[in-house]
């Protein structure tokens, strides 16, 4: 079944039409790879799916359930919308974790303050910690970073805070995981262990959807391959076929010039 | 050098210090809500908001001083501030309070706006509400930032105290002032010294609270 559906997505910044129209499902365990040129739209199609930008065309669906549609109104109120990026996770190239908390904290973070809401200002919330702090040393140590769970952001190299980000993310037990180029702002010698971790996700069927450079990444992990181009969705298909016997001329352009060098 | 001099400078330096309590007491909240409203989505507040700090900003504060002590009785029937010690004292602190809200608007303003956006956007993908993302995302960076511009405001406000004398506040220097009129400087230098102490005091403060944030880096 189909966790994911994203219907004709359009998404516009004044007069530049950033998504023109793409439509993809994305199946349950499965890791799509959303690949193409800087400026395509890459960015912009997954900030839409979480509702960092609002697209100005199109549905979102996630387990059947209409969670955007943008010919209805009902489905764009703030509160909501909130709520519903929980299908969602994200992981920045910049990592964007909170610097003035420590790796366990800023995983827990987010859980916790969801647990206080539940309770409603009462003082129970506190029973939970220890339940969602074991569950975020459980996941920080799938990431490699036991030995690291006290440390600030600050002390991490590029790559444990890439995978602090990961493990921050995976604690909400999002139904899509969302990678924007992870490794793109890490030195190339770091990059490998922020890859073998999304590597194991995908082994264990974590629905993924990766914005990545990493083609022979991107042939290995993904299921399908998405090459967008100019808004559009140029070529999909298996990832072996796609990135090894791309058919149509632009991806065959754009896949040559990282087979070059 | 005589202990009625010294009691007399503590006195005055004990209104200097009143008066900057109660500026940061208020000024601080104040500027918040001005940095939020010249942040403002909506155009016209953000633009309002601007042009208030820009002539409160532009102006001498010894100027905002005079007009607000003597404007209200000039235009009205008799004088809000009426004719007695308070009054005068009210006056000051309504004047300062406005000068550094605009002052600290700005510092609080230029530190929100220089942390990431990307810190935003990471609080919103983990469904936290706008609040949750202000108090336990933003704020703490914030203040780190803050910590030395608004180190050098507040040590410049201790010292600007001293211009409530212009509206008849028996400060410290209007008393050291009195010896003088008398023949004597060394009160003048004595009160000097006053503000050394206070100011040095203040400095350690700041030092001390620099270390504390010390433990992560923006
Ligand atoms: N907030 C924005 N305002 C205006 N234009 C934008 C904005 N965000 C992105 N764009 C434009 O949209 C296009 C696609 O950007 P992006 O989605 O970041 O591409 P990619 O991630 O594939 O490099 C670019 O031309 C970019 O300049
Ligand atoms: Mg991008």
């Amino acid at each position: 079944m189909a966790v994911l559906e994203v219907e004709n997505i359009r998404k516009e910044f004044g007069k530049t039409v950033v998504l023109r129209d793409v439509s993809f499902e994305l199946e349950q365990g499965h890791a799509i790879a959303i690949i193409g040129s800087s400026g395509s739209g890459k960015t912009t199609l997954l900030r839409c799916l979480n509702f960092l930008e609002r697209p100005d065309g199109g549905i979102i669906r996630v387990k059947g359930e209409v969670l955007f549609d943008a010919n209805d109104p009902a489905t764009h109120g703030e509160a909501e919308i909130r709520k519903k990026r929980l299908h969602f996770g994200m992981v920045f190239q910049a990592f964007n974790l909170f610097p003035q908390y420590t790796a366990l904290h800023n995983v827990t973070l987010a859980s916790e303050l969801l647990a206080k809401e539940r309770y409603k200002g009462s003082k129970d919330w506190r029973a939970e910690i220890r339940d969602i702090e074991n569950k975020a040393l459980s996941i920080l140590e799938q990431m490699g970073l036991a030995d690291k769970i006290n440390l600030y952001p600050y002390q991490l190299s590029g790559g444990q805070q890439q995978r602090v980000a990961i493990a921050r993310a995976l604690a909400l037990q999002p139904d899509i995981l969302c990678f924007d180029e992870p490794t793109s702002a890490l030195d190339p010698e770091l990059t490998g262990e922020v890859l073998r971790v999304i590597r194991s996700l995908a082994e264990k069927h974590t629905t993924m959807a990766i914005v990545t450079h990493e083609m022979a990444f991107a042939r290995d992990v993904a299921d399908e391959v998405i090459f967008l181009d100019n808004g559009l969705i140029v070529e999909r298909g298996k990832a072996k076929d796609v990135i090894d016997n791309p058919q149509e001329e632009r991806t065959q352009q754009f896949l040559a010039r990282y087979t070059q060098d | 050098m005589d202990l009625i001099i010294v009691s007399r400078l503590a006195e005055g330096f004990f209104l200097n210090c009143k008066l900057f309590a109660l500026t940061l007491l208020f000024a601080l909240p104040l500027g918040l809500i001005i940095s939020f409203g010249s942040m403002s989505k909506v155009k016209g507040i953000a633009y309002i908001t601007k042009t208030i700090v820009w002539v409160i900003r532009g102006l001498p504060l010894l100027l905002l001083l005079l007009i607000i002590y003597y404007a209200p009785g000039l235009i009205g029937e008799s004088s809000p501030w009426g004719t007695r010690v308070s009054g005068r004292f009210t006056a000051a602190t309504i004047a300062f309070v406005i000068n550094y809200a605009c002052y600290f608007s700005e510092i609080f303003r230029g530190g929100i706006q220089s942390i990431p956006v990307g810190q935003t956007e990471a609080g919103q993908v983990l469904g936290m509400t706008k609040s949750q993302i202000f108090f336990k995302v933003i704020l703490m960076q914030v203040i780190k930032r803050i910590v030395p511009p608004m180190s050098n405001e507040i040590i410049t406000l201790v010292k600007d105290t001293t211009l409530a004398r212009l509206i008849a506040n028996k400060e410290i220097l209007m008393m050291a002032q009195e010896y003088v009129a008398r023949g004597l400087i060394v009160p003048l230098f004595s009160s000097g010294l006053f503000f050394l102490a206070f100011i040095g005091g203040l400095t350690l403060l700041f030092g001390w609270f620099e270390r504390k944030l010390d433990y992560f880096r923006v």
